[in-house]
């Protein structure tokens, strides 16, 4: 499929009904975890080129903490999930019970493991949902944390379906806390080109 | 006479030229590569961001040449040519090549090591010297170069500023 010419608004929007789905699912599991109400907007879906992409995130230089995981089953892909970094100190210090900091280069073992397992739960309902949907079968592998720019990070998920294109879809989910206006995190996901096919056959608009 | 600086963004699998006394700068290098060629003589330098080693690991119809180490290296010499630069007489300076994450298929792990290695075999193979580096770790990198001064600024989340 030459992503370029046949992504239509119909695909794009297909992705966005699902994408909403999955967010809904991951937005409750947050907010059980957090015991605060947490809402995930629903997702906007473009196809993009690699800096657009940073772009979404706040921009390629943006300092943020990211968790990684890639999805593996009947569709590959990457999924990002990145916050502030005072966003991530709150979500940690509530979690653990005790001061955390990512801006520290040391960072503790157990706030690391909590915030890869809150990316795990996110991805987990997210990708539940999606399979659930789709009949696909979806998995998460386990997640991967690094606190740095948004273009060092995201660029390690783009560097298999860049061998072939210089765009993708990405289906970008902005989380909000209750109570802010404030956009506390991007939750990412990047179906891979080759996967695209499979992915709108099981939705029935190829 | 005007003085003002330019600072010139290069985005990713991205290049461009610039002359002094204007500057040239990319952004949140992880795995990639930004190589700078320079002539110090002219004040002038290129800056190419590098995201794969290989073109012949990308599908042949590919069109962005700035985007793999060969064909980028390549292509930006060809550019200050025609601005009328000796390629003898151009220098190199490189950053980048971390290792952002642990896991994946080995050769995306590998993928940041491995662009350093292709970048240095292309500029091996041009006969342009490097007369500085900062590649390898796992830190992403933004990188900015003057042709005037021939320093290349780097800056790294933890680690601050430094220049080569």
């Amino acid at each position: 499929m030459n992503i370029n010419n046949e992504i239509t608004d119909i695909h794009l929007d297909v992705l966005k009904e699902i994408g909403s789905i999955g967010a809904a699912h991951a937005a409750t599991s947050l907010s059980q975890l957090l015991d605060r109400k947490i809402e995930m907007l629903v997702p906007n879906v473009n196809l993009v080129t690699f800096d657009e992409m940073f772009d979404l995130a706040g921009g390629t230089e943006r300092i943020v903490v990211g968790i990684f995981q890639k999805i593996e089953g009947d569709l590959s892909g990457n999924i990002f999930y990145l916050l502030p970094i005072d966003s991530a100190n709150q979500l940690i210090e509530k979690l653990v019970g005790s001061s955390f900091d990512f801006h520290n280069p040391e960072m503790t073992e157990m706030g690391i493991s909590a915030m890869q397992e809150v990316g795990n739960i996110l991805s987990g309902s997210y990708l539940s949902a999606l399979s659930d949907f789709t009949a696909m079968r979806l998995q998460p592998t386990v997640p991967s944390l690094s606190v740095d720019m948004v273009g060092a990070i995201i660029s390690y998920g783009l560097i298999e379906l860049s061998h072939y294109y210089d765009e993708a879809i990405v289906i970008d989910t902005q989380i909000i806390v209750e109570g802010s206006s404030k956009v506390d995190g991007h939750f990412l996901l990047l179906p891979n080109p080759e996967s695209y096919i499979s992915l709108f056959q099981s939705l029935g608009v190829l | 006479m005007n003085n003002s600086k330019t600072v010139v963004r290069v985005g990713i699998a991205d290049m461009k030229i610039v002359k002094a006394p204007n500057i040239i700068k990319t952004s949140g290098l992880g795995s990639c590569v930004g190589v700078v060629l320079y002539d110090e003589v002219k004040m002038i330098a290129g800056l190419l961001h590098v995201m794969l080693p290989d073109s012949n690991l990308g599908r042949l119809d590919n069109v962005n040449v700035a985007k793999f180490a060969d064909t980028g290296i390549h292509s930006l010499v060809e550019l200050l040519v025609a601005e009328g630069i000796n390629p003898l007489s151009l220098k190199s300076k490189i950053a980048g090549g971390a290792q952002m994450f642990q896991f994946g298929t080995n050769d995306t792990i590998r993928i940041g090591p491995r662009n350093v290695e292709a970048v240095k075999m292309m500029l091996d193979r041009l006969s342009i010297p490097i007369m500085a580096e900062d590649t390898g770790g796992s830190s992403g990198r933004t990188i900015q170069f003057d042709p005037k001064t021939g320093k290349l600024s780097i800056r790294t989340v933890n680690k601050g500023f430094k220049e080569i």
